[in-house]
């Protein structure tokens, strides 16, 4: 075996610790007291409040109306990174399915026009979207809060190209053996796109986790808070003479991070898996 | 079980004036096992794709049985059909690949175990049920492309060049495989080949076709020992049929200038074809100059020239050769054909036997 020299390593190690130390900030400082980040700043050591603070974020009741507790705002991130990542797989691959298996007049037009949309990403059409939304009656609920956003031209290019990568034979066999369009794509397709499937599943939770822009016009409710909107309000109560709750919002900080590092970790195994295993 | 016949078949493809198949009759009976040999680009994987229902037919119709398919799908056509690629689902199992048409066609559960045991002991695939078709070999995967076409017990099985994607080796054994199995369950089959040693070993009978259109129909002895044209001359056989310019004196074809055989034809321009096995030397033969010799071990295959016309013969003796030889051919074996249209040419001196199978 070769003897691994540390210096060899010095620029892996220093972009490591680079990427690594401001999460372990974040972790630690979460543990100590508000006070004392004010007064000492950032910590690298654990402190003692840790299990304390966390179960505030997590239960206790803020904002206005006093019922928004960290739990709720967890659960709102989730139904969006959960609600995006699904709808929009569902919405791309039916698309790209239909681009790539029906022949219909205009359809590369089509695929073209849906991937100019790339261009127009959320910001830039943002206040048509939410008078659609508020002519809908749909402010404040997780369809108005999800739906308008599933529209993916990345996920639709994904797709149809892996499904012109798949051999015209496999359709042919499938027409063979008495699978019709819907029997071929769910039998045959969907299982096939796994790989890709898991890919843009990261892609997309992550895209629908971290939404800030958008649920802060849609949502009035404090009950559709999302973990993005809570650690600013926290940071917010800047008046007089009161502290910012330093320690908690690290802690949101620190929670919010969990479920993407979750979804990343528990899908690039599958990701992996399916990109060794396949073969075509 | 059934008959297929096709009835003045063509497809020209949209935006396009050329037929890519054209007038082809095909009655191919129950139970027999039919080849479609030509050069690439000859139409006959369209052909056999138009029999699947997965090109659309243009001109004429296609029966299986006494059904007219043309407008039935697919599945609707009770054919089976193995790919070149093999188009295994590469997610399922041997077991469900095999079961996946079957169970499309709401079999019971109890007949597809069964159908899908017999056909696993009948290839030899019983071990490999639980696999994926990764993890098979080319081989084994061809042969789970043929379970698939078993089950399904249709009216007729179609290959389209079933074997190309195997060596030399596994092809020869697969043949011998493939026609085994026709022949014991007795399905009406249609092969799809660009390889015309496969097709004269497979065939019953044999169908060339060259630029779409349908050269010759025949057993592969027929097709072999009375070519239609010299397309097929020169397609069906290895070394290939040569073919030279020569013409017809005094009842004898004149080969530059020298007498090789006796004919009953008029004078005239002819195009002489000679298969390699059907000449031998002779003293006072036709002079051929040696150019170079293939040695197979069995015999040699000696190419050379006449005139200025290249010309191959098979030589049995293993004596050095001198650097012209004489050659002498079997009036029998001798191919005239028209020398303008390529036709065959049937002399009186030439009777076209096939033994009986």
């Amino acid at each position: 075996m070769q003897k691994i020299k540390p210096l060899d390593h010095l620029i892996v190690i220093l972009g490591a610790l680079f990427l690594c130390v401001p999460v372990v900030m974040a972790l630690m400082s979460s543990t100590h007291a508000a006070i004392d980040i004010h007064s000492n700043g950032l910590y690298i050591t654990p402190g003692s409040h840790g299990a304390e603070t966390y179960t505030k974020v997590l239960t206790s009741r803020g904002g206005f109306t006093g019922d928004v507790t960290g739990l709720l705002m967890l659960t709102n991130s989730m139904v969006m990174g959960l609600g995006f990542a699904v709808g929009k797989i569902v919405l791309s691959m039916m698309a790209a399915y239909a681009l790539v298996y029906f022949r219909f007049r205009f359809a590369t037009l089509i695929f073209w026009a849906i991937f100019a949309t790339l261009l127009l990403p959320l910001e830039v059409r943002i206040m048509p979207s939410y008078q659609v939304m508020s002519e809908l009656h749909l402010l404040n609920t997780y369809t108005g809060l999800i739906v308008p956003l599933l529209a993916s031209a990345t996920g639709t290019f994904f797709f149809r190209q892996f499904f012109r990568s798949v051999p015209d034979e496999l359709l042919e066999a499938a027409r063979i053996d008495g699978a019709g369009p819907v029997k071929f794509f769910i039998d045959v397709l969907v299982p096939l796109s796994k790989t890709m499937m898991s890919a843009i599943f990261i892609i997309m939770f992550i895209y629908g986790w971290n939404q800030y822009l958008w649920p802060l016009l849609m949502t009035t409710d404090e009950s559709f808070f999302t973990l993005m909107r809570g650690i600013k309000s926290i940071l917010q109560v800047w008046v007089g003479s009161q502290i910012p709750d330093y320690n908690e919002a690290f802690a949101l900080a620190v929670l919010a991070m969990v479920p993407p590092v979750a979804v990343v970790v528990i899908f690039q195994r599958m990701f992996i898996k399916g990109l060794t295993e396949s073969d075509k | 079980m059934a008959h297929l016949s096709l009835t003045n078949v063509g497809k020209t493809y949209g935006g396009s004036a050329q037929a890519a198949v054209a007038d082809v009759n095909i009655e191919i009976r129950d139970g027999e096992f039919i080849v479609l040999v030509g050069p690439s680009g000859c139409g006959k994987s369209t052909l056999l794709r138009m029999v699947a229902g997965l090109e659309t037919i243009t001109q004429g119709e296609i029966r299986i049985g006494e059904r007219l398919v043309n407008q039935l799908d697919p599945a609707e056509r009770d054919i089976a059909m193995v790919f070149q690629n093999y188009a295994l689902y590469p997610h399922m199992s041997v077991r469900d690949n095999m079961a996946y048409g079957l169970k499309n066609r709401g079999e019971s559960k109890a007949v597809i175990e069964e159908r899908v045991a017999e056909a696993a002991r009948m290839l030899e695939l019983r071990p490999y049920l639980d696999r994926k078709p990764r993890a098979l070999s080319g081989g084994q995967r061809q042969r789970v492309a043929m379970g698939r076409a078993i089950v399904r017990q249709p009216s007729a099985f179609l290959f389209d060049e079933p074997l190309s994607n195997l060596d030399a080796k596994l092809r020869v054994s697969m043949r011998m495989e493939i026609r085994k199995l026709q022949k014991r369950l007795g399905t009406t089959s249609l092969y799809v080949t660009h390889d015309q040693l496969e097709a004269m070993t497979l065939a019953d009978r044999l169908v060339v076709l060259n630029g779409g259109r349908v050269e010759q129909i025949g057993a592969p002895l027929e097709v072999y020992r009375a070519p239609a044209s010299t397309f097929v001359a020169s397609f069906i056989g290895a070394p290939a049929m040569s073919l030279l310019d020569a013409h017809v004196e005094n009842g004898q074809v004149m080969l530059e200038g020298h007498a090789l055989a006796p004919v009953a034809h008029e004078a005239g321009p002819v195009t002489l074809g000679l298969r390699a096995e059907d000449l031998r030397i002779t003293p006072g033969g036709v002079p051929m100059r040696v150019d170079h010799v293939e040695e197979l071990g069995a015999q040699r295959i000696v190419h050379g020239t006449v005139g200025e016309q290249a010309l191959a013969m098979i030589d049995t003796s293993e004596a050095p050769l001198p650097e012209t030889v004489h050659l002498g051919a079997t009036p029998s074996r001798v191919h005239l054909f028209d020398a303008r249209t390529g036709r065959r040419i049937e002399t009186a001196s030439q009777p076209v036997s096939v033994p009986a199978e």
